[in-house]
């Protein structure tokens, strides 16, 4: 935060932050930073929960993140959201073991890949619910 | 720097590479990355040391190279060669200077005579390929940061302004305002505060030409941005860049590093009394601050949630200063404007819509990539002799252009011109450049209902037309897929269209129904199908109404 001055502008910037350290912004982390940045909390609340990219629950140990972008939908990205969540979780949440969580992006920008899942941040390219299947087994879940 | 020093760094750097015996250039874009381009350039880099070729062979990253399906690509700039479908393994072949062992490649080597290299004309793209995006000496031996010299050096303000409007560039972001005038809009105030905004947060499904650039061609923005400072008087710049864009953001910090270090920004460019700086906001996912308003209140630190305008951006923008906003593509255009003059630039393209644009191929199409065509070609031309036509022997059914925003263009008018104009005129817009193509098994009322849902979720809230309306149409159109809907509903969704477009605050809420309205026009009988018959032409949808049986009362659909 002094990197910004403790500006309150800079709220987005720092909220980055906080989230790329502690993994999801949890309601005394938002306190915390409305009292450092003198930002009233509603404030730091209506920012954190109107953009997407910012969590307010923590993730699992594994992240899938299905691209629903148009090129993605057209080759079958629905399905592979649904092999997901009959396996682990609803898109939006963590599976009871906190295993995988699963998300959903608007469009990663890979459309000549589609369609593109973010495992775990690097990119699977042309994904069929099968290689899905295959990553599961690889760290256990069932 | 001055002037002179640029051009001797530029000859230093062009001799530097003449010297060499071949430059390999790898692309390093988001598409080849994820299908292992980082590993093929790390294994031609070992195998340069291991064939003791250093000083003789060079690996360098670059930009797109446009044919993304067939990546990772990578191009030897002497003997211009390209390849396609590259492992770390053909490293050794890649790298070899003995013919024989480069033959065994030969049958993924890409023709660089095909239709789809031919037929495009680069501009905005012209460094993906040449350059490597993380070396600024690179850029300045392709002519970089020239423009933005003559531009300080040799041009008032004033004649910048007119050099951009005599080219007739276009805002590049979709709706296509002249950028020249929106220029002068700003140069006009007197304000002593003013800041220039890239509007990077390309937010449209199906469209990556932004990120392309970005992580192409970073120096080409920053320059981009640098000249519309000194043309309308501000010192500052921002760059509203997507969260989800991680390499763009690294090279965009890296390039303006580079540049500060270089004194190519900050204080005294090229030994001027200009000064301007760039710093990087980066978005958190939400489309809605592609929006100009939108995506002030977020640089801002705030809800992005648009406002009434006006007051427009160029009189009241960041903090209340006068504000000059435009896209990625628009700022990559002004150095090739500057230098070779707004006359060349407006020999390109079609009446109205001068120079190129580029486009992200995706969807049901054999080479998605990107590409980069003078305007008012014909979407017939892009799509079958650039994008090589349909996979799969099936049959064209629709393009899709601008996103949520946009509409789907049949059959019978793929010989329209690709302008802003006609492009308007058959119900959908130019948009930012996103091209899907869909073929017969996709389902259009299903896309609409796809892009509804997409506005519905990124609805900010603000205005009740966007708000409710897109839940309510969305719902309709969830109803229709499953055969459950009767004319009424259809008859309601043609009422919501019109009253989202007429009194929704933003473009958001105006143009959510664009897809609706142009699947109507074009696919009426599909629509009829699902309603009358419970039938999916395309066989897509899971119908699971009967015609008739249900009564289909709004709410139901949700239960």
């Amino acid at each position: 935060m002094s990197r910004h001055q403790y500006s309150g502008d800079a709220l987005i910037e720092v909220l980055h932050t906080a989230q790329e350290l502690y993994g999801f912004l949890s309601p005394e982390l938002l306190r915390t930073i409305a009292k450092k940045l003198k930002l009233p909390p509603s404030r730091v609340l209506g920012v954190a929960s109107f953009y997407h990219f910012f969590t307010m629950k923590p993730k699992g140990e594994h992240t899938f993140v299905v691209c629903t972008g148009t090129a993605c939908y057209v080759a079958g990205a629905a399905g592979l959201v649904e092999t997901l969540e009959k396996r682990c979780a609803k898109v939006g949440q963590t599976s009871k073991d906190g295993k995988v969580s699963v998300v959903t992006a608007r469009c990663i920008g890979s459309c000549g890949l589609a369609p593109a899942v973010v495992y775990d941040g690097s990119i699977l390219a042309r994904v069929k619910p099968d290689r899905i299947l295959r990553e599961l087994e690889n760290i256990g879940v069932k | 720097m001055t002037f002179d020093d640029l051009l001797e760094r530029q000859s230093t750097e062009l001799a530097r590479q003449q010297s060499l015996e071949e430059r390999i250039l790898c692309c390093t874009a988001a598409g080849c990355v994820s299908c292992g381009a980082d590993s093929l350039k790390k294994a031609v880099s070992e195998e340069i040391k291991t064939q003791g070729l250093e000083g003789k062979v060079e690996v360098c990253g670059t930009g797109c190279l446009g044919l993304c399906s067939r990546g990772p690509l990578a191009v030897t700039s002497k003997s211009r060669k390209m390849y396609g479908e590259l492992k770390a393994a053909d490293a050794k072949a890649l790298v070899s200077r003995d013919e024989a062992s480069q033959a065994e490649l030969e049958p993924r080597r890409v023709d660089l005579d095909a239709p789809f290299f031919r037929e495009q004309k680069r501009i905005v793209l012209a460094n993906s390929g040449r350059v490597d995006p993380e070396k600024l000496d690179d850029y300045i031996a392709a002519g970089g940061y020239q423009a933005l010299a003559k531009a300080v050096g040799e041009m008032t303000p004033r004649e910048v302004i007119e050099e951009i409007k005599t080219a007739g560039l276009r805002g590049r972001g979709g709706a296509g305002y002249p950028t020249g005038l929106k220029w002068e809009l700003v140069a006009k105030q007197p304000a002593q505060n003013k800041f220039v905004v890239c509007n990077a947060d390309e937010g449209d499904p199906g469209a990556f030409m932004d990120r392309s650039v970005l992580e192409g061609d970073p120096h080409r923005v920053l320059e981009g941005m640098a000249i519309a400072g000194y043309a309308v008087g501000a010192q500052q710049g921002y760059i509203y860049v997507r969260g989800e864009y991680t390499l763009a953001i690294e090279r965009l910090k890296n390039a303006i590093r580079q540049a500060e270090r270089e004194r190519l920004l900050g204080n005294h460019i090229f030994e001027t009394g200009f000064q301007f700086r760039i710093d990087l906001r980066i978005g958190a996912g939400a489309f809605v601050c592609g929006e100009e308003t939108a995506l002030i209140a977020s640089i801002e630190g705030k809800r992005g949630q648009p406002r009434q305008r006006p007051p427009y951006p160029p009189e009241s923008g960041v903090w209340g200063a006068p504000t000059l906003i435009n896209n990625v593509e628009t700022f990559a255009n002004i150095a090739p404007i500057i230098e070779n003059g707004g006359a060349w630039f407006a020999a390109i393209g079609s009446a109205g819509s001068k120079g190129t644009k580029v486009f992200a191929l995706a969807g049901n199409i054999k080479n998605t990539g990107l590409i980069e065509v003078p305007m008012g070609m014909s979407l017939r031309r892009i799509l079958f002799d650039i994008g090589g036509g349909i996979p799969g022997g099936r049959a064209f059914k629709a393009a899709q252009t601008g996103g949520p925003s946009g509409g789907c263009i049949p059959e019978e008018h793929l010989d329209t011109p690709v302008d802003y104009e006609s492009l308007a005129k058959i119900g959908s817009i130019m948009g930012s450049g996103g091209l899907i193509v869909m073929d017969d098994t996709s389902c259009m009322v299903d896309v609409a209902r796809y892009f509804m849902e997409f506005c519905m979720d990124e609805s900010c809230g603000k205005c009740i037309p966007c708000r409710a309306g897109t839940v309510q149409m969305h719902e309709i159109l969830t109803r229709i897929t499953r055969g459950e809907a009767q004319q009424a509903d259809f008859d309601m969704l043609e009422e919501l269209s019109a009253l989202l477009r007429d009194a929704s605050l933003c473009g958001l809420g105006q143009t959510a129904p664009n897809p609706v309205m142009s699947t109507i026009r074009y696919f009426r009988h599909e629509y009829q199908a699902h309603i009358e018959e419970s039938r999916c032409p395309a066989g897509h949808c899971e119908i699971t109404g009967s015609a008739g049986l249900q009564p289909g009362l709004p709410g139901e659909a949700h239960a």
